[in-house]
């Protein structure tokens, strides 16, 4: 940047885009670059794409419910911190929602299918559909929601579908990122003052049923593992229970106890009261000009 | 070696708001003269103030105004924008505002801390704010009406910015300087970002297009206020102007931006809401109509169209968000009485 003073700016319509004039980068790189996208042969196009949809949905989602805290945030750190979150998410559900399109053959765009889907037809988990709640709220719901995610990433960069790894080969950096901020917060909450102590400790009192979603195992994800592009959810749930255990001690919060695996109810299109608001507010825009270009 | 800071009696604390109040100079003190030398000296080489040099009180109160009001306009200025993040219309231009959005709170940061050296307080600096004691700019007291306004701000408002910023790139204060340089970088990214929005737009539908004008016809004379009021109406200009914290006059600046943005909007294909606006050859610039003075006035004294919801949502982000700072500096104060008991006792 010249600090001459004058203005020389090219047109602005023939600029080049360019992640570094972004102060914190948007993802926009292409993590496919050099990825076969073909489907691989004699994988289930139907059920690969049906994966995808879960795993970009509950990206999507969450992405929507950290813009939320947009100007609302308790420090402008945090501001900056729950954006790079949301970006990084809804670069994943691009990828996904994409992956998704080209997988079941209907040709549906990322655009297509995070616009033009009712509540009932997404397939993300309700934990990350709920209204955010207060900073220790959100903070609980993230480290599990990323502590789970992350487990799960790490196992999927070894996928039978080479856009499904390459997907988590670059979300795998940015999860622990995601995990290791709420963890930090959960446990400076935690740790902190009485009044924290008890909005983290009720934060995680009201998160812990809410695990069994995540514990459960769906069709979809069964299907994906006998595929071979799907991860062991015995193993993620695992670790993600360690971890989940792990920061609760650290941030001195008592156990609520043991996690039982729930119903797989958002998997199936079975969703809170809360989701339909959130996506005619999402789609608000895209669906009153559905003939219009962005 | 730069003269440093005789006796510190320069007032570390600043007083925002008391700008440009004249120096009690104690004329006799040698060192103060001295000081007083340098700085001058320092400016006419056109070398850069740093936080440690000595600096005349008026000198550091203007820039810690100026400093804090700029970087309120950031964090402000994320609102009317950020409405629009959860209801982008397409997933791609959702990436892109949030992460325009982020920009402007890191550009928040990068001004807050460039104010912190010169001895305000990040926390005092929100304070006043919400108080109603400091100000920001105007232009954010403007509702956003449609998508297209996420254009229009990128393209008018950004551009705008850009032109009041460049020349502080060669600000004398260093600190303030050098955060402008990346602020600005950052900006005219925006700023193509917003233009190339409102490309795409005029060539989508007739709805589209219509969107785009209505934005256009909303944004431009509040875009044209940004740079403040005209030059015989700005009694701070000439003190900025001769301490090199300010490069040019307001007007100057309007009209290199009137010039720089009409061949914008025609390419574009939209119409800019001023029947005088025409190409005068004689003077090489854009002849343009008067803004009306009397609303920036209003804008400014906090009666415009969103000043109360502006102000009171950051006040609501502060306020909402005090037990959390106040929980991270408890654990962080506890963490420090651990690793220094965990120390004493391993030196037992």
């Amino acid at each position: 940047m010249t600090t001459e003073d004058h203005l020389h700016l090219p047109p602005a319509d023939t600029a080049p885009e360019g992640d570094d004039r972004w102060a914190f980068g948007t993802g926009f790189t292409d993590p496919l670059h050099g990825v076969d996208t073909a489907l691989p042969p004699g994988a289930d196009g139907a059920a690969l794409a049906a994966y995808c949809l879960a795993l970009g949905d509950d990206a999507l989602v969450l992405a929507q419910r950290l813009a939320q805290w947009c100007t609302h945030a308790p420090e402008l750190e945090e501001e900056v911190a729950l954006a790079n979150i949301g970006l990084d998410l809804l670069g994943q559900a691009r990828l996904l929602l994409t992956r998704a399109g080209q997988a079941d053959g209907s040709g549906r765009d990322e655009d297509r299918l995070a616009y033009f889907r009712d509540a009932p037809e997404f397939r993300n988990v309700l934990l990350a559909e709920l209204p955010n709640g207060d900073f220790a709220h959100s903070t609980a719901r993230l480290l599990a929601l990323s502590a789970w995610r992350l487990a799960l990433f790490g196992r999927l960069t070894g996928s039978a579908d080479p856009v499904l790894a390459a997907v988590a080969a670059k979300g795998v950096s940015e999860l622990a990122y995601h995990r290791e901020y709420a963890a930090q917060w959960v446990v400076r909450l935690g740790d902190g003052t009485d009044e924290s102590h008890r909005r983290m400790q009720e934060a995680v009192d009201a998160l812990w049923p809410r695990l069994g979603e995540l514990l459960a195992v769906s069709a979809t994800e069964r299907r994906a593992v006998d595929e071979g592009f799907g991860a062991d959810p015995a193993a993620v749930n695992e670790e993600f229970e360690a971890v989940m255990r792990q920061v609760l001690d650290a941030a001195g919060l008592r156990d609520p106890g043991p996690l039982l695996p729930g119903e797989p109810a958002g998997r199936l299109g079975a969703h809170s009261e809360y989701l339909a608001p959130l996506l005619d507010e999402m789609q608000s825009v895209a669906r009153a000009h559905p003939e219009a270009t962005w | 070696m730069p003269a440093r800071t005789p006796g510190r009696t320069d007032g570390r604390t600043p007083a925002p708001g008391a700008a440009n109040a004249p120096d009690p100079a104690p004329a006799q003190d040698p060192a103060r003269a001295a000081a007083e030398e340098h700085f001058e000296a320092t400016l006419a080489r056109e070398q850069r103030i740093e936080p440690r040099d000595w600096m005349p009180d008026g000198y550091r109160r203007t820039l810690v105004r100026q400093i804090a009001q700029h970087a309120h306009s950031e964090i402000i200025g994320m609102q009317p924008e950020g409405a629009w993040i959860t209801r982008a219309p397409s997933l791609r231009r959702k990436a892109v505002l949030l992460a325009k959005v982020q920009d402007e709170a890191g550009h928040g940061l990068y001004l807050y801390s460039a104010a912190e050296t010169l001895g305000a307080d990040r926390q005092d600096l929100t304070e006043r704010l919400v108080d109603g004691r400091q100000k920001y700019s105007s232009i954010f007291n403007y509702p956003t009406l449609s998508f297209a306004d996420v254009g229009v701000i990128g393209w008018l408002v950004d551009g705008a910015a850009i032109c009041n910023q460049v020349p502080l790139c060669r600000s004398s204060y260093g600190p303030y300087a050098r955060a402008m340089v990346r602020v600005c970088k950052e900006e005219s990214f925006h700023q193509r970002q917003g233009y190339e929005l409102l490309m795409t737009m005029m060539r989508g539908t007739q709805a589209q297009r219509e969107m785009v004008q209505d934005a256009v016809d909303r944004w431009w004379w509040p875009s044209l206020m940004m740079f403040g009021p005209p030059d015989a109406d700005s009694p701070n200009t000439a003190q900025s102007m001769a301490w090199r914290i300010k490069r040019h006059t307001n007007d100057e600046l309007r009209q290199r931006f009137v010039d720089m943005t009409v061949p914008q909007a025609e390419k574009l294909g939209v119409t800019l809401p001023d029947p005088e606006l025409r190409w005068n050859e004689e003077r090489g610039h854009h002849d343009f109509g008067t803004p009306d003075w009397d609303e920036l006035k209003r804008v400014i004294s906090g009666g415009g169209p969103c000043n109360a919801e502006r102000v009171e949502r950051r006040r609501a982000a502060h306020e909402d968000g005090a037990w959390v700072r106040e929980a991270a500096a408890a654990h962080a104060a506890k963490q420090a009485e651990r690793s220094r008991r965990a120390g004493k006792e391993q030196a037992a």
